[in-house]
């Protein structure tokens, strides 16, 4: 298995003193459709920022598709493309135009077939000769998409590129990096919607604190780590004081509308449903009903990062 | 050497101003004509002390090479300024341009706008005069200078404004202050002898005394002391901006 992206140690102290990354070792395999997660201030956009060159690294060092990124900066640039979270845009320039740009500050020839059809994929086409400034939010997100990919990059990292963008564009979005995915680009994101990690990704890393909690296949990270947990529904919605918090750690209590769910793990074989029913029963009383869920890719993240917290 | 990508963001900044050509080209044009006229007026057909040429003809240089280096100035600081606060900056960075490559982007585009800003001028401003080319050498020498001595301030003012506001700071506290006393509205001959002597060190001082030579072929500075001091502060700001931009001043954490 070829690597696309070995990061190593990477550490990086702003210059407030904020710790944003404080030694992260990750592998990302060439080809994969790789999910970077973790709660907001984690340090996800940081390291991105450091791959893509716009922020830098205290230290640590990162290989890219062999090469060291940070000594052969112009070889790796020309093979990365990088969606950045926060939007920016030309507002001297239509969609077009900026895309020309950026192809040719690549080094790379406009080729306006790509050009066109990155437009057509991601919807602009028909406000490609509009300014840059008279884009709704969404548009704007999409020409983000659009400028990180007319280069044709080996790599592409998507910070966020569906913050804002309705439910079907946003389908037809994914359908769109899954195609690139498949023709063998690698792509590396982070969402805040873990359903579509979970429906994208085939591997996945959560990073908290600056620190990487855990990097493996998807697969392998919902077989092992996920277990199951236990939903209670009550009549009206409960809360988890800080008591009942300490009390019952070990199953990271969270409630979800007028229900609490706890974590359920397993142990020689069986999972330890009944104390944490007992436990339930003794902090909130009867419920009025009780389900055991499966754990999806949100219930994991939660657990693991709560887990790393307390 | 990414010379595509040089030539892009070249491109980049020059139709950036020409898609203003009302605010870049044309303002600049009427500012300097209006100036022309109040001092055509005021100053009737006097004479320039020491110099022995008509006052008219003493400013249209002075006033061409004042407006260069004004638009070289913001060419590149006003670039660098929007990309900071429009967070467009990010473009630049992540693209494989090293900073050397950068750095002549935005120098030649500042020449440009500067050299467009002098012709039209010039086309505007002649015809009233008899006024000809005397060193075109120094003309293009002490032009390409200067847009590009302001145009790597301008640079350099961009990297580290914050703000608009720190840009007013340094605009209108040392680049007008500096332009304003450097001999555009007046010989330095006619000024105190402690002022004289203090025009000596403010560099835009040479350049529109050596851009003005051209027209004239007369100036207050001794030409070869001038060349090389003019050459020394050309070469120091380009060297600045390649390293600060290198090393990301002000614009990366």
């Amino acid at each position: 298995m070829s690597i696309a992206l070995a990061v190593k140690q990477l550490t990086k102290t702003y210059s407030n003193g904020k710790k944003a990354l404080e030694g992260v070792d990750l592998t990302v395999p060439e080809g994969s459709f790789f999910a970077l997660l973790g709660p907001n201030g984690a340090g996800k956009s940081t390291l991105i920022n450091i791959l893509a060159d716009t922020v830098k690294p205290s230290a640590g060092e990162v290989s890219f598709l062999g090469h060291d990124l940070f000594t052969e900066r112009k070889w790796c640039k020309q093979r990365l493309g990088v969606v950045p979270q926060e939007i920016a845009f030309d507002p001297f320039f239509n969609p077009r135009d900026i895309l020309k740009i950026m192809s040719g500050m690549f080094g790379v020839k406009p080729d306006m077939k790509w050009i066109d059809e990155l437009l057509e994929r991601l919807e602009l086409a028909e406000h490609a000769q509009k300014n840059a400034r008279m884009l709704s939010g969404g548009m704007r997100r999409r020409l983000l998409v659009a400028q990180a990919l007319v280069h044709k990059p080996k790599v592409v990292i998507l910070d966020e590129p569906t913050a804002g963008v309705d439910v079907e564009l946003r389908k037809r979005l994914w359908g769109f990096m899954r195609e690139l995915n498949a023709n063998g680009t690698t792509i590396l994101l982070t969402t805040h919607y873990l359903e579509e990690a979970e429906e994208l990704c085939d591997h996945v890393a959560i990073i908290n604190q600056g620190k990487l909690l855990t990097s493996q296949s998807m697969k392998g990270l919902l077989d092992n780590v996920g277990s199951s947990s236990l939903v209670l529904e009550y009549a009206e919605p409960k809360t988890i004081s800080d008591d009942i918090k300490n009390k019952l750690a070990d199953f990271c209590p969270r409630t979800q509308e007028n229900k609490v769910i706890l974590s359920l793990k397993k142990c020689d074989g069986h999972t330890n449903f009944n104390d944490a029913y007992q436990a339930a029963l003794a902090c909130w009383g009867e419920a009025i009903s009780v389900n055991i869920q499966d754990e999806d890719l949100e219930d994991v993240f939660l657990r693991i990062t709560h887990e790393n917290q307390s | 050497m990414n010379w595509y990508g040089c030539w892009t963001l070249y491109s980049r900044e020059t139709r950036r101003f020409l898609n203003v050509k009302m605010q870049t080209v044309v303002a600049p044009a009427l500012t300097a004509v209006m100036y022309l006229i109040v001092f055509r007026y005021a100053m009737g057909e006097r004479s320039v002390p020491n110099l022995d040429v008509p006052y008219f003809n003493f400013l249209i240089p002075g006033l061409v090479m004042m407006s260069m280096m004004q638009n070289a100035f913001a060419n590149t600081s006003s670039s660098i300024m929007v990309g900071k606060l429009m967070n467009m900056q990010i473009f630049l960075m992540m693209a494989p341009l090293t900073a050397f490559e950068v750095t002549l982007a935005f120098l030649a585009a500042a020449v440009t706008r500067a050299f467009i800003v002098a012709v039209v001028l010039l086309l505007v401003l002649v015809p009233f005069t008899d006024m000809h080319i005397e060193h075109l050498w120094m003309i293009l020498f002490y032009g390409v200078c200067g847009s590009i001595i302001m145009g790597g301030m301008g640079m350099i003012g961009g990297m580290w404004s914050k703000t608009f506001d720190d840009m007013a700071l340094l605009n209108n506290f040392i680049i007008m202050p500096l332009t304003f006393l450097s001999g555009v509205f007046y010989s330095v001959k006619q000024l105190p002898e402690t002022w004289q002597a203090a025009n000596h060190f403010n560099p835009f001082f040479y350049l529109i005394d050596g851009f003005r030579h051209g027209f004239l072929n007369v100036g207050d500075t001794d030409p070869s002391q001038a060349v090389a001091i003019v050459s020394i502060a050309t070469l120091t700001t380009i060297f600045a901006c390649w390293q600060l931009w290198r090393t990301g001043w002000k614009l990366k954490d």
